[in-house]
């Protein structure tokens, strides 16, 4: 950082409605600072009855699946039996996935705990809360780090034969750098341009869990070996 | 003895100590009156008075928040009603889902029920973790709700997971054998973990009991308590947060 951002004076322009205040705020700090009057509505009916009928639909949706579609049962548990391939839930199946390519403390504990304490201190990391789009200021050295860093993550991961996280990570990358320069490409360029680097970080560990999740899923078969969906033992 | 009109009866009713005492504000059309009914119940004061109408469009949040917690009741009314069926013990445990599928009235559109529920709610929780992230509602002053979320998230998992052993069936055995076993590879504590999860060092009738009262007690209350925590700090930290597109700050000086 080289020097704080400005500080702004906000000032209600309503003087009926509520007594006239001044604040001090870091503009990019404090989202909860706008800069005119909003309409506002009562909780009670226009909340409390949009939430009522989310519940509504929300119990009709799933009364139809419950419906249709029978929750698995198989035979009863027998210890004796090891069915193959033995999978997880599903929400943890790119979890197993990875023990396929890790040892399995790094895959059941080193990657699930990195992976928790990032989101914890999402707010508390001043990255995320002052950043601008990423290739708005010093590009030379950040096209250096994140090249230096892309380059660390597909040497490690390409160690482990891990190429369902070395080919996000390399298509990441190179959706990074074509953003760079974007604010005068097409739509999508511009869109791109627009990207904070917490934004494309959160990304690449979505692009991942999701493809992870989705091999473990539909394409493990006995001795999670890669097989198509229709022979994956695919769960509810 | 003059006849008395269903009519006269309800006005009368309506008018008595005792309804008044509970139904205290009624529906009447004035902004006081509809302040009072949030403000003065427990239950509905999580909310703040007045919402921005912005908020109530769809985009600002997708409801997800809201899909995720209509997922957590429908879960505790199921919840409930299957326990009236449940014993955990082995081998009446697989034996009860047979019987709420074949006997029970309802039993297999009860469990199923249950089922997606659950399914929805681990999913919609996930995509709500997302929609805040992409729209930097993490930041001050919500930083402390971002984090109760976290744990909201792992509670949800948790209790889907402990969820998973109660049919006690291969699938419920085996996938809960998988992930005990992971716990295990944690460094010097891992095979303590697991004894205390299971208690035992397999998947057996012990564990089968300690993920149930996990499931039906510890762990709901858990997701009782810190959701109305998150659900009020949303009112404290000023009301959803939506796109960022809305935050941009204004130009350097200009006074709105």
């Amino acid at each position: 950082m080289s020097s704080p951002p400005p500080i702004l004076i906000v000032e209600s322009a309503d003087p009926l409605a509520v007594p006239r205040r001044v604040a001090l705020v870091r503009p990019d700090f404090r989202p909860s600072v706008r800069r005119r009057e909003e309409h506002w509505l009562m909780t009670f009916p226009h909340l409390i009855v949009r939430e009522v009928i989310l519940f509504q639909i929300v119990l009709i949706v799933l009364g139809l699946a419950a419906i249709f579609f029978d929750a698995p049962l198989q035979g009863i548990a027998n210890p004796l039996e090891t069915p193959n391939p033995a999978k997880a839930p599903w929400y943890f199946l790119g979890l197993q996935e990875l023990l396929h390519y890790f040892p399995p403390v790094v895959a059941g504990v080193l990657m699930p705990a990195l992976v928790v304490i990032a989101l914890v201190v999402i707010p508390y990391a001043r990255v995320n809360l002052t950043a601008g789009p990423l290739w708005e200021s010093n590009p030379r050295r950040k096209a250096i780090a994140i090249g230096a860093v892309t380059v660390l993550l597909v040497a490690l991961f390409s160690a482990f034969a891990c190429w369902p996280i070395v080919v996000p990570t390399l298509l990441v990358a190179a959706a990074i750098f074509a953003a760079r320069g974007g604010e005068e490409g097409g739509r999508l360029r511009r869109r791109l341009a627009r990207v904070t680097l917490p934004e494309w970080i959160m990304t690449w560990f979505v692009v991942i869990a999701t493809i992870l999740t989705v091999i473990g899923t539909f394409f493990r078969g006995p001795g999670w070996s890669l097989v198509w969906p229709a022979d994956a033992a695919v769960f509810g | 003895m003059s006849a008395i009109s269903p009519n006269a009866l309800w006005v009368r009713l309506q008018d008595s100590a005792v309804y008044r005492s509970i139904v205290r504000h009624g529906v009447t059309d004035t902004n006081l009156n509809r302040s009072l009914i949030i403000f003065e119940n427990l239950f509905l004061h999580v909310h703040p008075v007045k919402v921005r109408e912005k908020t109530l469009r769809f985009a600002h949040t997708y409801w997800l928040g809201g899909i995720t917690t209509a997922c957590a009741l429908v879960l505790t009314m199921t919840g409930i009603l299957l326990m009236f069926y449940y014993h955990p013990s082995v081998p009446q445990a697989y034996k009860d889902m047979k019987e709420l599928t074949f006997v029970v009235e309802d039993g297999a559109f009860l469990r199923n029920l249950h089922r997606w529920a659950a399914q929805l709610m681990v999913f919609s929780a996930f995509l709500h973790m997302l929609r805040v992230f992409y729209h930097r509602a993490f930041r001050p002053p919500r930083q402390f709700n971002w984090v109760v979320g976290i744990v909201l998230l792992l509670v949800t998992l948790l209790l889907s997971y402990t969820g998973y052993l109660l049919p006690w069936d291969q699938l419920a055995f085996w996938g809960v054998s998988v992930g005990t076993n992971m716990a295990k590879e944690a460094p010097l504590v891992g095979e303590q973990i697991r004894f205390l999860l299971l208690g035992g060092h397999v998947v057996s009738e012990n564990a089968l009991l300690r993920f149930y009262v996990l499931h039906c007690v510890l762990l709901p209350v858990a997701l009782l308590v810190l959701l109305s925590v998150h659900i009020w700090r949303v009112r404290k930290d000023g009301g959803v947060q939506g796109p960022a597109e809305e935050l941009e700050t204004p130009e350097r000086g200009e006074v709105p």
